[in-house]
This record gives structure tokens, C-alpha cells and sequence, in this order.
């Protein structure tokens, strides 16, 4: 019963709506920190995942379940498990790691043509922006070939999760993107 | 809940489990719901788990998708759906090859997760780690292993030990933390429990220091290839007792014991240790150090008496296992040292009507073991006032007892055959009265005395007896044991009955029996045997006319020897090698037909050597068993001695005999035990037996390379022997090579000279070796690699190895009747215990004890009575004094024999 009033009164107020995203890339793109740099706000120390970190944050009164999952090439192939049901996926490039583009690109297109994540919406970050040498985000707009996204609601955003530049404009498209088309 | 949606697979007593599928797919959907409805999806996991355990299994499809569904739970932060989790990941781990994806949330919740589920954690995590992934969890099971809180460490503890298959390296360097957690204290937290329905926070207590348990069962494994530093950790943790747990005493008291069996020098160190574990306000404790002290051999008396003295204190407690357990650690020591428990005999006797009656049997067997020839009678008396009240199987472990001790004291024997008389004259099941037959079968074999009575005895149960089996054997005893008493015809009559009475098959075993009376030579007993043979041809099973017609046939020659080769033969085939080889036999193809089976390739054995066996198998089987605990299965090798030996015998002469210049030399007469030459833990393992053929005596080095790396090329022996002119060497068969990790054998053959010669030879080997590729073992190519030697221990031919042990029931009469006394007086220094040198002197002169000397019951003077017989088949018998002086052991050794050579051989070559 308490679930029926709640999602009621969640409707009505527009909260408690919980939204998953998903936040991919290669490995040490900076997944696992901008996930922390958003719950926490803080820079933690972290070690290549295994696996996936999930937490829940709430963000202009929406609920969102962000998974982070592990972008070693052992881990990539789990990727699909977790795409039932997901509002948008993150996915996170780091910008000064010229000679994986590629590779990164593939992976994106590979995953976007799911058939599970063809409402979502995808929101890049052309992360490590801090670092010298790092690409643009025009650049790496072109490197992964975003023009050729069709149908999809998509973005780019130049970010550096150690400072936390980015981050929140990144997320501020995606959550309007979402209420937008899916609430 | 309304009756609608009561499901009936959650009544626990129904017993029935829900349907595997429906929950698959209740499972899937609750799960990838979101959000996720705690409460719910913990109700799912556990009808999920309910069916793991039941052993209903999911395919690996499913099961993966099952996997993943579960982990998408870790979103939830509610704590008791996040430790259903992790005990579902554990289930899952095992069939998933996915596990991997789990890991860094599991590591994640160790970290900074509740305490509630983070042993829960830890050891989902053990579970889910690999060689690779586990160096990324180092950092935390170390942490967790030191961690304050009890639950959390010893998770991680067991959790290490669970990952000593996955990674032994990794896990060895968390050796520091195991042994800080050991003497560290620990608790549980202060705030767990404290709103618990059962445990209030001052209920609880503070810590049951379980971990200590844990700790040392680790650091063991982590250290057990050094034994220095095993030696220092006992002493550790011996000094200032920082062990609190009972569990972790006992299980460092065992501990102390496999160390103290594998090198035997260290147990006085290790004694005092022990001793003091015999005061503990455990019982636990106490009876492991009880048990452990009195399972060492090389430990005195009074050392043992400590240990049986907490023992005696320990039957009078009120607790029943307790006391269950002190009756059964003095029942395993009373079949090797009984006199050693006689100071329990009050406290025994008063369990003997204990209102637990597995403590009771085991008073009453422990009672009769500790039987001396002064008091066997009165506790037969007590005992036949109790079997009405016990079960068959508990009968039947009385009526071992009662055998092994008619056995110990013959001249007892008539007070255990009226026992077993009135008992046999209970009701009973088959396996009950057989245990009886068997008792009173054994009274026969092994005391002569008592033959006339226990047969009478027999005589009246196969009038009655309701099981054609038993009828059958003890037809077949009477026709084996009648003949030889004074009064044979007595005998015919019950058997002639069986005849008329009893079904076919008794009937057939009855004629043969009878048969056997026919060759005593009596010609009236003949004649009358002979009309009632013929009255059996007209029977209406045809094996009982066959039987009587071969009988009759075989009588009426005039050659009653002839006869007498196949109504009683005096050699028995070794029947487990008669079988295997008729097996083979019958197996093999038509070509194999075309001869006939060699009945002369079976091994025979005679009565003699048979009863040396069965004797030794009987008396010896319980003590062994005791020598080393923990080796279970060593009471079923000594069930199969004789098998054994056979099949060993058999084995080396076929061994032998593939090597030509071996086969030359004829039969092998005898092979000794395997004898080591070297330390167990050596580079290069030897052992050596040593085969006596007719002229020759082979020994063969058996060499076990235990390197990984190295090849030995052109393996030999140099044997040199301390007396050339009696042992000449002929030739020596080295190994080739030898192989990493591999065994093989170097034959050396000496001709001898006539009779029983001792004597010692000094063993060098010598090769070369090469290093080899780990990958392909074959060393690199042009290594010619460099000579070596090595010497080894010397290896000694005694007089042992010409005798072979043997049984006769009248020790004193041979003793009396062999003439060619020879004797010698020995001082023995290096012996620290009368016991000792009786069962070094039993192995060494390879002869059967009689009239249970193997028994030492006092620790200054013994005699010892050996039996057996020499490989010319001379009969050796031996007296030995033994007597404790200021200086040691004094032996005073008496051989007497059939042959001269023999006696003066083994009376000057005992030790």
C-alpha cells in the first residue's frame, strides 16, 4: 500500500522517480571518480574496478541509480547486463589517450545499436580536460564519430573530474533531456 | 495474508519445494524491478536458496542470469537483503563463471560497508576471487584479519584458508596478520546485539575468542612445511596462555601430536606441554591431551598414568559425553596397554550400569581387556547378568571382547566356553550368533585344550541351529578338529544326524565331513562310515549323492595317503591369489584354453603359517590401530594381512623373474619389509628390500627423485658388504635414468653362502645428474651434466630375513621338545623402555609372539617368546629376559632349533 501512495504523491511532486544511468568507457577514462565526484563531492583514491560500483543520488528531486561499471577489456563483454531499463547512459572518454579514440569509438557505436538502450540517452564526457595535451571535445566529438548519432538525444561535455569542471553541466542536459522525453 | 495467497511450499512441514521455474522467473522479475522492493526480493532469495540446498541445480544460462539479476540488489542499501545477497552469491559462485563482476561492490561494502554484513561480505568474496583478481584484495584481507572485531576476523581467517587453493603465495604473506590475530584480543562490537530478542547486550559475552581457533588453524597450514617455525609457534603459544579457546587448545594439541609422530625425538620436549593441558577447566582440553599422551609411544609410564589419572576423574563427571568420551580413549589404550587402566577399575565397574548404555558396553569390553587371570572370572559373571538387557550389536562387541580375551588367557578358557555356551543358547540374530561361532572357533584354533568341550558345545547348536551357514561351518570344523580328539565316534553321531535332518546343503557338508573320520585309519570306524556314506547315495540332491560317491570312491583305494590329499589336505591355496588368477583366467581369450589353469603358480600355504596370521591379524589388528590414530584405514590393512603379504610376495617374484639373470636363481624364498635408507624429506628418497633366493640374495634399491628440476643419469648402488667371503657380488642393474619426480628400482645380487648369515652393508649412490627444462623435463642438449655421490645409511641382513613368524598353540611343549639351545647375553644402551626393544626385537627377528609376551607389563623386567620357522622350514623358538639395570637393559637370549646353524646364528646376531 505504502508503495501505491508514495508513487502517487511521487508523481505529483515529481520526486522519488528513480532513473538509472549508466556510466561507461574504457579503463581509466575516470569513470569510477566523477560516480564519487557526484555522490560525495569529493576526489577519492581508486583502483581499477572489477566489476561495477553502484550508488544512489538524488539530483533536483530525482532519484538516480548510477552504475559504474569496470571498462577493462575482461569486463566490457558484461556490459549488456546492465542495460534493461536504463534512462541514459554516461559515457566517458579520456581526452589525452589519442591512440584508444578508436577503440572507444567502437565500443560506443557497438553498444548504442542494443536494441535496450535505444531510448536512452547519451550524454559523452571528454574527461581529464586538467591534463596537457588532452583533445577537445570537438575533437573527440569527431574521433567517436557522434555526428553520425541518429534519432538519439546526445550530447558532449568537456570535463575534468579531479576539478569537478563539467560535471554538473554535463548532468543538468541529461536530467532535463530525460524528464523531457521519458517522465 | 489471506488464505488466497498462502502457498503452500512455505509450510516448512510439507516438505515440498517450489517450483524451481516459477521461482526463476519471480526471481528475475523482482529483481531487475526498480525500484527494488526489499522486503520481497528477500523473500524470493530465500526460496531461491531453499532450493540450491535441496540440490535442485539451474543451468549455467539461467544460473548467469540469475547472477546478474542478484547483483543488480547491491543498488539497495537495506542490510538484511544485502547479507541474503551474499550468501546467494556463495551458492551461485559455483556454477557461474561470472562471479567476477561482484567484486569490487563486495570489496566496496568490506571497506566502508556496515558491520552487520561484513563478515557476510568477506566471505562472498573468498569465493569470488581468483589468481588474478585476489592481489587487488590483498590490502583488505589483511586488514579484515586484524580487524577488532571478532565476526569480521575470523571471516576473513576461514575466508584465507579457503583461498589457500586459489593462491598459496598471496595467502602466505598474510602469515604477520594471522599470527598478530592469534594473541590479539577481540571482541564483538559493543552495539550489535544489544537490542537482541534472545541476547541482551549483558548477555552476551564479551568474546568467545573463536577467532584464536581460526587463526591457528591457518597459520598451521601456512607454516607446515617448517617445522622450526611450527616449534616456535607452539612455544608461543604455550608461554603465558594467551589460547582462550578450548578449540584452539585442542586443535593445537593435535598439532603437537603429528609433530611428535613425525619425529619422535622431540616428545619429552613436547611432554610437559601436553601435561599441563591435563588440568584445564575444559573437558574438551583435557580429554584431547588424555587422548594425545596416551596415543605416543615413546613416552614412560608414569607419563601415561597422568593422562589416565584425568581420564579416571573425568568417568565420574555428570556430563554424558564426557564421560562417553574418557570411557572410549581408555577402552582404544586398553587394547594395547590394559594393565595401564587398572586404576580405573572402580570407576568402570560403577558405568557399567550407566543409564547410557554405549557408555556401558564400552566399561564392560574396556573391563575385560583389563581382565587379569584373577579377576576374568567375576567379570564373565557380571557380564552374563547384563547381555539380556543390551542389543545385538552391543552383544556382539561383548562377544569380541570375550574372544580376544580367551585369546589372551588360555588357561581361562573354560569359564569363557560356558559364557559363550549360555549365550549362544539366547535368541540372537545371524550376525550376532556368528560373532559367537567365531569366538568359540578361535578357542579351538588357538587353544588345544579346550577342543573337546567347545566342540561338544558346537554338537549342540547345529542340532538346533536355524542359519544353514553356521551348520555348514561348524560341519566343516568338526570334520577338520574330530579326528583328532581321543574320541572321534562321539562325532559321527551329531554329524550322521544332520544327514537325516537338515536341507541339501548341509547335507553335503555333513558327507564330507563325515568322510574325514573314515581316514583315521580305525578300521571299524571305517566300515561304519563307510555303510553311512552309502546310505547317502540314495539322497535326493544329486551334490549330496556326488559328495558321497567321490568319498566312498577315494576310501575304498588302498592308498589311504591319496585319499587323505583330497578329504584333508594339509595346505590351503592362498585363495585371494587363486581367485584373482582363475578371474584372469577365465577372462582371457580362447587361446588361454589351450592350456589348462596351473594350479602350481597358487601360492599354498600351511595350517601353521595360516594360524601365524590369523593369530597375529586377530590380537594385532586393535593395536595397530591405536599406534597411530587418525590413519583410519589402517584397520582394514590389517584385516587383509595375509592377503597382503601374498599379493606383495607375488608381486616381487613376478618382478624379479622378468629380470633374467634373477629368474635363474629359482623361487624367491622371502622378501623383508621395506627398510628406508634415508630421511623422508631428502632430496633423493631410498629404500631397500631385501630378497632371499637359495644361493643368492638380491637387494633392491628403490630411488625416488623427489626434484623437480634434476635427471639423474646412470643411477648405481655401491653395496659393500662387512663380510665379502659370505656375500660376493655378482652383478648390479642400474637405473638408466631417472626421470624428475620419479621412482624406480637398481637391483644388486650377491650369492650367499649357506645358512643364516648376517651382516652389513654400507650403500653409496652414485649418478649423474642434469639439470633439466621444468617445461619439457628433458635436460639440455650436450649437458653431460656431473657425477655425484651420495652416501646413504647402511643396510643390515639379520636373521630376521631368513624366518618367517609361525603359530603354535603350545608354546612350552616346542620350547621343551627342540633340541640345539643356544644363548647369549646382550647390553642394550640405546633402548629406553622394555617396550621398545620387544616390538624392535618382534620386527627385527621377523617371528610370532606367544602366549601374549608382546604384552609388556612391567617396567623393569619382561620375558619375551618368540615362534617361527627358518626358510629350510627348521622350526626356531626364542626366549627372551629382559631386565632393567643401572647401566640399561640387560637380554638374555635362548634359541632353540631343529638346526644347529640356525639356533647359533640368530642367538648371536639378536640386535
Amino acid at each position: 500500500m505504502g508503495n501505491i501512495f508514495s508513487g502517487i504523491f511521487g508523481r505529483l511532486w515529481g520526486i522519488n522517480k528513480e532513473i538509472r544511468i549508466l556510466i561507461l568507457g574504457l579503463d581509466g577514462a575516470g569513470k569510477t571518480t566523477i560516480l564519487y565526484k557526484l555522490q560525495m563531492g569529493e576526489v577519492v583514491k581508486t583502483k581499477p574496478t572489477i566489476g561495477f560500483n553502484v550508488e544512489t543520488l538524488t539530483y533536483k528531486n530525482i532519484s538516480i541509480n548510477m552504475w559504474d561499471l569496470g571498462g577493462q577489456t575482461s569486463i566490457r563483454p558484461y556490459w549488456r547486463c546492465y542495460y534493461a531499463n536504463t534512462a541514459a547512459v554516461i559515457f566517458v572518454v579520456d581526452s589525452t589517450d589519442k591512440e584508444r579514440m578508436d577503440i572507444a569509438q567502437k565500443e560506443l557505436h557497438m553498444m548504442l545499436k542494443e536494441e535496450e538502450l535505444l531510448d536512452s540517452a547519451l550524454l559523452v564526457f571528454a574527461n581529464k580536460q586538467d591534463q596537457m595535451g588532452a583533445l577537445s571535445a570537438a575533437e573527440v566529438s569527431k574521433s567517436l564519430n557522434l555526428v553520425d548519432l541518429k534519432d538519439r538525444s546526445w550530447s558532449i561535455v568537456a570535463s575534468s573530474a579531479v576539478k569537478g569542471e563539467g560535471l554538473t553541466e554535463g548532468l543538468d542536459w541529461l536530467i532535463d533531456v530525460i524528464k523531457e522525453e521519458q517522465l | 495474508m489471506s488464505t488466497h495467497t498462502y502457498k503452500k511450499f512455505e509450510d516448512l512441514d510439507s516438505g515440498a519445494l517450489p517450483d524451481k521455474m516459477t521461482v526463476y522467473q519471480e526471481c528475475l522479475q523482482a529483481f531487475n524491478a526498480s525500484p527494488v522492493q526489499a522486503k520481497r526480493c528477500r523473500l524470493l532469495l530465500s526460496r531461491l536458496l531453499r532450493l540450491l540446498y535441496c540440490g535442485e541445480s539451474f543451468p549455467t544460462a539461467e544460473s548467469t542470469t540469475l547472477f546478474f539479476s542478484i547483483s543488480k540488489l547491491f543498488q539497495h542499501n537495506d542490510y538484511s537483503l544485502r547479507q541474503l545477497v551474499y550468501v546467494a552469491i556463495k551458492e551461485l559462485s559455483a556454477v557461474s563463471d561470472d562471479v567476477l563482476m561482484v567484486t569490487s561492490s563486495i570489496m566496496k561494502d568490506i571497506q566502508n560497508g556496515e558491520i552487520i554484513y561484513k563478515p557476510n561480505a568477506i566471505r562472498a568474496l573468498a569465493r569470488v576471487l581468483d589468481g588474478t583478481t585476489i592481489h587487488a584484495a590483498e590490502r583488505i584481507m589483511k586488514n579484515s584479519i586484524v580487524d577488532k572485531n571478532q565476526s569480521v576476523s575470523s571471516a576473513a581467517l576461514v575466508s584465507s584458508y579457503h583461498l589457500l587453493p586459489v593462491a598459496k603465495d598471496v595467502v602466505r604473506r598474510w602469515t604477520n596478520e594471522t599470527q598478530e590475530s592469534i594473541s590479539d584480543s577481540k571482541s564483538f562490537p559493543s552495539q550489535q546485539f544489544l537490542t537482541h530478542e534472545y541476547y541482551g547486550a549483558n548477555k552476551l559475552p564479551l568474546s568467545t575468542y573463536t577467532y584464536q581457533y581460526h587463526a591457528l588453524g591457518l597459520l598451521y597450514h601456512l607454516r607446515n612445511h617448517d617445522k622450526m617455525a611450527l616449534m616456535k609457534m607452539i612455544q608461543q603459544l604455550s608461554t603465558n596462555s594467551p589460547l582462550k579457546n578450548s578449540l584452539a587448545i585442542v586443535q593445537l594439541i593435535r598439532y603437537i601430536g603429528r609433530i611428535i609422530e613425525e619425529d619422535s625425538g622431540l616428545t619429552q620436549t613436547l611432554f610437559p606441554l601436553l601435561a599441563s593441558w591435563l588440568r584445564h577447566k575444559s573437558d574438551m582440553v583435557e580429554l584431547e591431551a588424555a587422548k594425545t599422551i596416551l596415543s605416543l609411544p615413546g613416552l614412560t609410564g608414569e607419563q601415561h598414568l597422568q593422562a589416565i589419572n584425568t581420564l579416571q576423574v573425568l568417568l565420574s563427571v555428570p556430563r554424558t559425553v564426557t564421560r562417553f568420551a574418557a570411557v572410549r580413549i581408555l577402552n582404544r589404550t586398553a587394547m594395547k596397554n590394559p594393565e595401564k587402566i587398572v586404576v580405573c577399575n572402580v570407576e568402570l565397574e560403577s558405568l557399567i550400569n550407566d543409564s547410557n548404555r554405549s557408555i556401558s558396553t564400552y566399561a564392560i569390553t574396556t573391563l575385560l581387556k583389563t581382565g587379569n587371570s584373577d579377576n576374568v572370572d567375576r567379570l564373565i559373571k557380571t557380564i552374563s547378568g547384563f547381555m539380556d538387557d543390551i542389543s545385538d550389536e552391543f552383544k556382539i562387541i561383548v562377544i569380541e571382547a570375550v574372544r580376544t580375551l580367551s585369546l589372551k588367557f588360555p588357561e581361562k578358557h573354560q569359564s569363557m566356553l560356558s559364557f559363550l555356551n549360555d549365550v549362544l543358547r539366547d535368541e540372537g540374530g545371524f550376525s550376532f550368533k556368528n560373532a559367537i561361532i567365531e569366538a568359540i572357533f578361535d578357542i579351538i584354533k588357538f587353544v588345544p585344550e579346550s577342543r573337546e568341550s567347545a566342540l561338544e558345545t558346537l554338537c549342540e547348536f547345529i542340532e538346533d541351529c536355524e542359519f544353514t551357514e553356521l551348520a555348514v561351518r561348524v560341519l566343516h570344523l568338526l570334520g577338520t578338529e574330530g579326528p583328532k580328539t581321543p574320541n572321534p565316534t562321539l562325532y559321527i553321531r551329531h554329524i550322521y544326524n544332520r544327514v537325516v535332518l537338515e536341507n541339501s546343503i548341509v547335507r553335503s557338508s555333513a558327507v564330507i565331513a563325515l568322510s574325514k573320520f573314515a581316514l583315521l585309519g580305525d578300521e571299524s570306524i571305517s566300515k561304519s562310515i563307510k555303510i553311512l556314506l552309502t546310505r547317502c547315495l540314495s539322497d535326493v540332491d544329486d551334490e549330496v549323492r556326488d559328495r558321497a560317491a567321490l568319498s566312498l570312491k577315494l576310501l575304498s583305494s588302498k592308498d589311504i595317503e591319496e585319499a587323505k590329499v583330497y578329504l584333508a589336505p594339509s595346505v590351503k591355496y592362498s585363495l585371494p591369489i587363486l581367485e584373482q588368477k582363475l578371474a584372469l583366467y577365465v577372462s582371457g581369450d580362447k587361446d588361454t584354453f589351450s592350456t589348462p589353469f596351473d594350479i602350481s603358480s597358487i601360492p599354498t600355504i600351511t595350517e601353521e603359517e595360516a594360524k601365524a596370521y590369523e593369530y597375529k591379524e586377530k590380537t594385532a589388528a586393535d593395536t595397530e590401530e591405536i599406534a597411530s590414530p587418525g590413519k583410519e584405514d589402517k584397520e582394514d590393512d590389517s584385516q587383509n594381512e595375509v592377503f597382503k603379504q601374498n599379493l606383495l610376495h607375488q608381486q616381487y617374484s613376478q618382478e624379479l623373474a622378468s629380470i633374467p639373470e634373477i629368474a635363474a636363481y629359482g623361487t624367491l624364498l622371502h622378501s623383508s619389509a621395506v627398510v628406508d635408507l634415508t630421511e623422508k624429506e631428502t632430496e633423493f628418497v631410498v629404500t631397500a628390500v631385501k630378497h632371499i633366493f637359495e644361493d643368492h640374495l638380491v637387494i633392491q634399491y628403490n630411488v625416488n627423485n623427489t626434484l623437480t628440476d634434476i635427471q639423474l643419469d646412470d643411477v648405481t648402488i655401491v653395496s659393500q658388504p662387512d663380510a665379502e667371503d659370505v656375500f660376493v657380488e655378482e652383478f648390479i642393474i642400474p637405473i638408466e635414468v631417472l626421470k624428475p619426480q620419479a621412482e624406480a628400482a637398481i637391483y644388486v645380487s650377491f650369492s650367499r653362502a649357506e645358512g643364516i648369515e648376517p651382516g652389513v652393508f654400507v650403500n653409496t649412490l652414485s649418478y649423474t645428474s642434469k639439470d633439466v627444462d621444468p617445461a619439457t623435463l628433458e635436460p639440455a642438449e650436450g649437458d653431460v651434466g656431473f657425477p655425484d655421490e651420495y652416501q646413504i645409511e647402511e643396510l643390515q641382513v639379520s636373521p630376521g630375513d631368513y624366518i618367517t613368524p609361525a603359530f603354535v598353540g603350545n608354546f612350552t611343549h616346542v620350547w621343551d621338545e627342540l633340541p640345539n639351545e643356544q644363548s647369549a647375553v646382550y647390553n642394550l644402551k640405546d633402548v629406553t623402555s622394555i617396550e621398545e626393544s620387544v616390538s624392535g626385537l618382534i620386527k627385527s627377528l621377523s617371528m610370532m609372539p606367544m602366549e601374549s609376551s608382546e604384552i609388556v607389563s612391567s617396567s623393569s623386567h619382561h620375558t619375551l617368546k618368540l615362534y617361527g620357522k627358518s626358510l629350510g622350514g627348521a622350526r626356531v623358538a626364542t626366549v627372551i629376559r629382559l631386565a632393567s639395570t643401572a647401566k640399561g637393559f640387560m637380554m638374555k637370549v635362548q634359541v632353540k632349533s631343529d638346526d644347529e646353524i640356525v639356533s647359533e646364528s640368530v642367538a648371536n646376531n639378536v640386535v
